[in-house]
């Protein structure tokens, strides 16, 4: 092995060659490195810089685009917004709420269960970082088409990783998303959000300040996981007969981050810290370098004080190891033996490892050596930012050209019936319980609404009854067509689903996931994505509270889908006044609200029936969301509506399978104009109620601007359209229900359920 | 009436436990599972969870603790205990129910809202139910196969220990259905199904799950 690089060496061998390069990082950064430091950087700090300057960790080719988020009007909600954590919500009642959505996409490919698995720990830890409880979880998950092969490979290894780390920490999974395309064969999308609560005095910032103060490390050893590109400097440390490089997918363990939620509970409760971070990506160099950044700037850590579960790490592995499972501390000197007392008693190793400095030099030894001395904003929050040329894809003219108002349409009733049947059981429109059996909904006894709902809807106060709702939405191709307005489409049915359980829509998140930064056009599709955000959450009056930008999302040259998905975050003042969506009660009157045109491109039906992408989106109307939303707030308060659904991907056809299934109520329907318009259409603003007063209902819709058609009422066992067809629901439900267990495995044992419609199951 | 739930590393239905207690009249005491201190109440609930991670065998672990060996001796001089999920397991693993819980046949995690009959209404944990009666109340376990030899199971039949059958649909592969069996005397219940998250109109599938915690104050009182 050869010597360790310390700084004193560094200085002495100016012309060392060093292997940025394959760290990822370009001639020009490396050389504003060597200028920062006014000498080559040591092995452990290249190290450091080239992974907290890669795109995943410094945000250099989105920053320039995301500070529009930064710009849009203060808002009297949010407590801490873009640049930490998560951002914090206030929810009412002196409870604040921080959530946050993030991807990992890339791990969850090379090994399924512990890339998504680990997905769910690091946003869970993003979450309790900030001082909040996580209270649930929910995953929006991208995958090439449903049979093809690799899909097999992958996609019930997510399922059970973002299940395994979920119901084992304790998290009730209350929604998401499942949808194919080809475009994510050979890279899946894992997204990952989790929702916090706290009281708003009880709000932790990462930042290290207080000279004196020690620096704890604690939760799980740390060992060779997750090094990434780092191994280049591992494999260059040893002999070409060594080991070979280190495994770069971390590996998760659920059970000491539940230990770590509750001791840094107890240390958040007995005021403990003064600061804390999480340990994600880039590790202990992100987490020292941030914490130090955002502080005073002075932070000195011994290396050697950090336990290893390996102990042939050398010191820039140490430094870039992904172990999960760990966080870090700030704490005044008087109250370390009490963080360590918490520890203790919930087996969870803790560590000094360092103390907060005068000065603003980030330094670290090993084995008395100085291997590392860097002001740390440098590192941390200084690193490159790129205005990366745009072009207007060339292929987008004659894709929006290609509408599909020149597809074939279905003229009979039969061919109707044939085309819903199609829609409402490919793999997007299908029953996902064969997911979401996998999730614990129930953990904890707070979740009210949960998948198949259009939002989770949670309970935050017992006594009160005071719950936040939360939806993600994430419709590619709309986006494909127009990312300016595929974005802001994405955020109205985020909108509309939070709406529709009842709930106040209060603030935004995102994970924006598309191809590669360094092509002009995902570049342009990444920055039309943006500013669409931007004008929507503007013109909903809705701050952006962060997010999350994942990049390179790419087979070979073939970039995926542009693939914003948008996180809303709601309040219910009260949760007992929650709309469900499905149908529950023969008798009642069904009623549309909105207004339908025949908009096709884009849609579930011309994707499932003809395999066709073309045309321009469905047309976005804001104002008429915020009007729905309004009016579906008032119809819950006042308790006029039985149920509400919305309608998105597959039209009503979609929303009338998923409501009459739920319970097994079906009912007899007159739809007004062209039935193939009615049924396929994915006009936005329009959600489908029932009540028992249409007339309450229609005179408080007036009130709201929103145009109600009567649709017919509920009851039997079908759904009947007048003169069209007769579709029972045996029928529908054995359709819709098939596909996933059929393309990804039947259980073996015989397995009925609860007889639809005799049990409650909100 | 004081009720005691055991919280050991990995536990995470404690806090849905501790309601449940509380919504059937109850007083919930929370016990630690390093203290040998069983702070005199009047019966047990082991929650669900996966205490340790379940990264030996589900439940093997905790079963071991302090706390467990004064569940045990507590247990033995009729002292009603109640293991839910992880909790059955700790009770199999400790050595108080017959029986062993393992991976689904299926292998994967399942989360359902399942119907099962009550199949003895004179235990200390389901008093409040008529054998007989169909309850639906929600499953969610990967290691929740209940296992025991042919002969165990044979006796555990004639000696009427089943306590819950799962009916249209085995969730998991159980052995004759079994969800739930007691303790010779009827004081010690462990079952894989969760009655702690059927205890809210707003939150459960029923609130049929309600009846163990009222069943065991009135168990309780008579003892």
């Amino acid at each position: 092995m050869s010597q360790v690089d310390t700084v004193e060496i560094a200085a002495k061998t100016p012309d060392e060659e060093q292997p940025w390069a394959e760290l990822g990082l370009k001639a020009d950064e490396y050389a504003r490195i060597t200028d920062i430091l006014g000498r080559r950087p040591t092995t452990a700090e290249l190290a450091m810089y080239s992974v907290m300057w890669s795109e995943h960790c410094s945000y250099k080719s989105s920053k320039a685009h995301l500070r529009q988020f930064g710009g849009l009007p203060p808002s009297d909600v949010l407590l801490v917004g873009i640049g930490e954590n998560a951002g914090v919500v206030d929810v009412g009642d002196g409870y604040a709420v921080t959530f946050k959505v993030e991807s990992h996409n890339h791990p969850s490919y090379v090994e399924p269960y512990q890339g998504a698995a680990t997905g769910v720990g690091g946003i869970v830890r993003d979450i309790l970082t900030m001082g909040a409880r996580p209270i649930a979880v929910m995953d929006s998950l991208r995958f090439g088409r449903a049979d093809a092969p690799d899909t097999a490979r992958v996609l019930p290894g997510v399922i059970a990783g973002v299940g395994g780390y979920g119901n084992c920490l304790g998290l009730p999974n209350i929604g998401g998303e499942l949808l194919f395309d080809d475009c994510y064969a050979g890279n899946p999308l894992v997204n990952a959000l989790c929702v916090g609560v706290m009281r708003h005095e009880d709000v932790r910032l990462a930042k290290a300040e207080g000279v004196g103060n020690k620096v704890i490390l604690f939760g799980a050893r740390t060992g060779g996981d997750g090094i990434g590109g780092v191994s280049v400097l591992a494999s260059e440390t040893f002999d070409e007969h060594g080991p070979a490089k280190r495994p770069s997918v971390q590996v998760g363990d659920p059970f000491t981050e539940k230990l770590l939620i509750e001791a840094c509970l107890e240390i958040f409760a007995a005021d403990l810290v003064t600061g804390i971070q999480d340990l994600g990506g880039a590790g202990l160099s992100c987490a020292t370098s941030e914490l130090a950044s955002a502080g005073t700037g002075g932070m000195h850590v011994d290396l050697d004080a950090v336990p290893l579960r390996d102990s042939t790490l050398t010191p820039a592995e140490i430094l870039m190891s992904e172990s999960q499972e760990r966080m870090c501390a700030i704490v005044e000197p008087a109250k370390v033996e009490e963080f360590l007392a918490v520890c203790r008693r919930w087996d969870v190793l803790a560590t000094v490892i360092g103390e907060v400095t005068d000065g603003d030099r980030l330094t670290v030894d090993w084995h008395g050596e100085r291997i590392v001395d860097v002001p740390p904003r440098t590192v941390a929050h200084e690193g490159p930012v790129y205005e990366r040329p745009m072009t207007r894809p060339a292929d987008l003219d004659a894709l929006q050209a290609d509408d599909a108002a020149r597809l074939p349409r279905p003229a009979t009733g039969a061919e109707l019936q044939a085309h819903w049947l199609a829609v409402v059981s490919s793999p997007d429109g299908a029953d996902k319980t064969w997911v979401t059996e996998q999730y614990d909904r129930y953990v904890r006894g707070n979740t009210v609404l949960a998948q198949p709902e259009d939002a989770g809807v949670v309970r935050i106060d017992e006594d009160s009854h005071r719950g936040i709702a939360l939806s993600l939405d994430g419709n590619a191709r709309f986006a494909r067509l127009d990312p300016y307005l595929g974005a802001q489409l994405n955020l109205a049915e985020a909108y509309r689903n939070v709406a529709v359980s009842g709930a106040e829509p209060l603030a935004v998140t995102n994970c924006l996931n598309f191809g590669s930064p360094e092509e002009p056009g995902v570049m342009w599709q990444f920055a039309e994505a943006v500013r669409g955000l931007a004008d929507g959450c503007r013109e909903l009056g809705l701050p952006v509270t962060g997010g999350n930008v994942s990049l390179y999302n790419q087979t070979g040259d073939i970039p995926i889908n542009p693939t914003p998905v948008i996180g809303v975050l709601g309040v219910h003042e009260d949760v007992r006044r929650r709309i469900s969506s499905g149908w529950r009660t023969p008798g009642e009157t069904v009623l549309l609200l909105g207004r339908t045109k025949p908009e096709f491109s884009g849609s579930a039906w011309a994707n499932v029936v003809h395999g066709h992408l073309g045309g321009r989106p469905p047309a976005l109307d804001l104002a008429a969301e915020r009007a729905l939303a309004t009016l579906l707030a008032a119809l819950g308060k006042e308790g006029l509506v039985s149920s509400a659904h919305d309608l998105a991907d597959g039209g009503l056809a979609q929303t009338l399978t998923e409501a009459a299934l739920r319970h097994g109520v079906g009912a007899r329907l007159r739809l007004p104009g062209d039935p193939f318009t009615a049924l396929f259409s994915e006009s936005t603003a329009r959600v489908v109620v029932t009540t028992a007063d249409p007339g309450g209902v229609k005179t408080t819709a007036r009130w709201a601007g929103v145009p109600v058609t009567e649709l017919g009422t509920t009851g039997g066992d079908a759904l009947v359209l007048d003169g069209v067809l007769d579709l029972s629901l045996a029928e529908l439900r054995a359709a819709w229900t098939a596909t996933l267990p059929a393309l990804f495995g039947s259980p073996e044992v015989a397995v009925g359920s609860v007889p639809a419609g005799t049990v409650p199951t909100s | 009436m004081r009720i005691g739930v055991i919280t050991f590393p990995g536990s995470l239905d404690d806090v849905d436990a501790a309601r449940a207690v509380r919504l059937a009249g109850g007083e919930p005491v929370a016990l630690w599972h390093a203290d040998h201190d069983l702070k005199d109440v009047d019966a047990v609930v082991l929650p669900g969870g996966f205490s340790y991670g379940d990264y030996l065998r589900a439940g093997a672990i905790a079963a071991r603790s302090p706390l467990m060996r004064d569940v045990v001796t507590a247990a033995r001089h009729g002292l009603p205990v109640l293991g839910i999920c992880n909790g059955f397991q700790v009770l199999c693993e400790a050595g108080l129910l017959p029986g062993a819980l393992t991976r689904n046949s299926h292998l994967h995690f399942r989360n359902r809202d399942q119907v099962l009959r009550v199949e003895r209404a004179d235990t200390a944990w389901t008093a409040d139910y008529g054998t007989g009666q169909r309850i639906v109340i929600p499953v969610k376990n990967g290691e929740g196969r209940y296992v025991a030899a042919d002969d165990d199971l044979d006796r555990l039949e004639g000696e009427n220990r089943v306590v819950f059958r799962y009916v249209d649909g085995n969730p998991n592969g159980s052995s004759r259905d079994i969800a739930g069996v007691a303790s010779e005397n009827g004081r010690v219940v462990g079952l894989m199904p969760h009655p702690e998250h059927a205890v809210e109109d707003l939150t459960g599938p029923s609130t049929d799950g309600l009846g163990f915690f009222t069943s065991v104050l009135k168990a309780a009182v008579n003892a």
